[in-house]
């Protein structure tokens, strides 16, 4: 795999590891853009990693541009001998597949979508082979899958499936982008789901929302106290589907502020998933839900 | 001494020189859009050159004042008015207490700032006061300002003399047609050479939806894609990429007809793949486009776009020179 390296004007650098979406892709970009931030280059000012490209940004009044890419070059050669190792987390998103708001909101852009006569999910689920929207749910939420991006807009996760590529769902984004989107819905686009962090456009399928919030300007939210944003690219999620019931209950202690989501430290190394993927991901699920 | 707020102009918000660090966190550096007009207001009135100042867009706000002060409008050509009576912008302007700044009509550019002796004193989110509305940071609870607020000023400034002005020659506005320089890259490779000279030899208009997230363009020749398979991930429109990273200034070309250009509230990412990017010495022109104005994209190299990032380095230079 031999990146793409590109200028996007005098203050940015974009490297494009692979054209197509895979792990072995987005754990070479993060890889580089760990080696970029341990060397500590002076000029560079942010470091933006992506799902299968990363792109830095910095000052050409303290590092010329060609020195900085022929920098950038040398690191990948480090990345690509290091370990596709990562000391991450698991969390559990409670997700109301179906739930009203999306609905109402889904129905309201009918004429912006591919099947005007189905909702996203029920389309999601045809076009994926699914004989029913339960069964899609299924698929959608029995395996984990991987924070490969944040960002867009203010701390939305791009998440991509933990599954081999036959298994992978695939859905087109809306035909031209919706005007609204609820906030915290649980959505997909191409071959990534995402959460949307907060009220906007969109283009995404809308499948559910989650109760849970994911960024908090003001900081009051109990998991969101020392820093504004939940997610971060390498984190691991398991969506819990949840009943109308559920997600009443856990909005009460949202808005008391007791929501506590469920979080554990585990270790994910590619190549034992690439050996064995559904062995890999059951191990991480029982980390999970020990305890 | 807050400045009180009696009607708030189009989408006036509160802006400094943003918060640089968290754009991998989807939020933008923000700030004004115009850097130069900002640090030029500043200086002005003795501020600090990243103090925070009102950006007004197209149309000014009418604002009390509570104490005596300085002023200073630069920017956008939009005529200021204390208690009705015409004064000059980029000039250091004097307040009384309890007179009125308003505004008469746009006669060019987009956006104004204006400056406050002390600066304005907002509480800041992540290092900066800048006005983010999509995440809800900055500004007076993250939003535009609105009537009835009291936006709060800091006490720190130097003297500046009443009347001093920044020379016209230092005041930096794109001509007609504006000329945006763009050094190709990122995806240029998906569009053909004919397509690619179409673009740059096209002329085209700033259209409706130009705000400080993005500008976008209508006018030009449709782009023609080269061939490809779609790569898994990306979607099935040729003008799809697996979702990646935007810079600042890149452009943008959703199905190829209408470019867009992101700016300082830029969206982070996307999926959607990009020709080039405007390059940083003329980003601050953008922000002074107004709807319908006629814009051409011209092609430079690495070297040049360096050179124009030194021609303005040189003018902030010469303006920070007239306060010396």
């Amino acid at each position: 795999m031999s990146s793409r390296y590109t200028f996007g004007g005098d203050e940015h650098i974009f490297v494009e590891v692979s054209e197509e979406m895979s792990l072995e892709a987005f754990f070479k970009a993060l890889s580089m853009t760990n080696a970029v931030r341990d060397a500590d280059i002076k000029g560079v000012t942010e470091i933006c990693p992506a799902n299968a490209s990363f792109q830095i940004k910095f000052d050409p009044d303290v590092i010329h541009p060609d020195d900085l890419m022929n920098e950038l070059k040398r690191m990948e050669e480090i990345a690509d001998k290091a370990e596709a190792v990562l000391n991450t987390r698991i969390i559990e998103i409670p997700v109301y597949y179906q739930d009203p708001w999306t609905h109402e909101t889904l129905m309201r852009f009918r004429e912006r979508h591919q099947d005007p006569n189905a909702t996203d999910i029920e389309y999601a689920a045809r076009i994926n082979g699914y004989d029913s929207v339960d069964d899609f749910v299924t698929a959608h939420s029995a395996s984990p899958w991987f924070v490969s991006m944040v960002g867009f807009v203010s701390g939305l996760p791009f998440l991509y499936q933990m599954v081999d590529r036959d298994r992978q769902i695939q859905v087109p984004k809306y035909l031209r982008p919706r005007t609204d989107t609820p906030k915290l819905t649980v959505g997909y686009g191409g071959c990534f789901s995402c959460i949307y962090s907060v009220r906007g456009a969109g283009g995404y399928q809308m499948f559910g929302i989650t109760p849970m919030p994911i960024y908090d300007p003001e900081q009051k939210v109990n998991y969101l106290k020392d820093f504004l944003v939940f997610f971060k690219p390498g984190d691991i999620v398991k969506w819990k589907p949840i009943t109308r019931e559920e997600y009443d209950k856990n909005l009460s202690e949202v808005e008391a502020n007791t929501f506590a989501p469920r979080i554990r430290e585990v270790v994910f190394s590619l190549d034992e998933f690439n050996r064995d993927i559904d062995g890999t991901n059951a191990k991480l699920l029982e980390v999970l839900n020990a305890d | 001494m807050p400045i009180n707020v009696k009607s708030a102009g189009l989408a006036t918000t509160i802006q400094d020189l943003g918060r640089p660090g968290y754009y991998h966190l989807g939020i933008p550096v923000g700030g004004a859009m115009d850097r130069l007009a900002l640090r030029a207001a500043n200086m002005l009135v003795g501020n600090d050159e990243g103090a925070a100042c009102l950006e007004a867009v197209f149309m000014g706000p009418e604002l009390e004042f509570t104490e005596d002060t300085q002023i200073a409008v630069t920017g956008a050509e939009l005529p200021p008015k204390i208690d009705g009576e015409a004064r000059e912008t980029w000039t250091t302007l004097s307040v009384r207490k309890g007179q009125v700044l308003s505004f008469d009509y746009l006669r060019a550019g987009a956006r104004a700032y204006i400056a406050v002796a002390g600066g304005i004193d907002t509480a800041a989110n992540l290092g900066s006061r800048s006005t983010y509305a999509i995440g809800a940071l900055g500004g007076i609870d993250g939003r535009a300002i609105q009537p009835g607020d009291a936006i709060p000023v800091g006490r720190d400034f130097r003297n500046v003399a009443e009347g001093t002005s920044v020379p016209r020659n230092l005041r930096r506005m794109p001509g007609n047609p504006a000329e945006l320089r763009v050094l190709p890259g990122l995806y240029v490779h998906r569009v053909t050479e004919e397509s690619l000279d179409r673009f740059f030899s096209d002329s085209w208009k700033v259209a409706s939806e130009a705000d400080r997230m993005g500008y976008r363009f209508q006018g030009g020749s449709p782009i023609e894609f080269v061939d490809r398979e779609p790569p898994f991930g990306a979607g099935s429109d040729p003008s799809n990429i697996t979702d990646a990273c935007y810079p600042y200034g890149s452009i943008q070309i959703p199905s190829g007809t209408e470019p867009i250009i992101l700016h300082r509230d830029a969206v982070s990412g996307g999926g959607y793949f990009m020709v080039g990017t405007v390059i940083s010495a003329d980003m601050d022109l953008i922000g002074q486009l107004q709807p319908h104005t006629e814009t051409r994209f011209v092609r430079v190299n690495m070297h040049t776009a360096l050179s124009a990032r030194r021609v303005r380095a040189a003018t902030l230079d010469s303006i920070r020179q007239t306060f010396a």
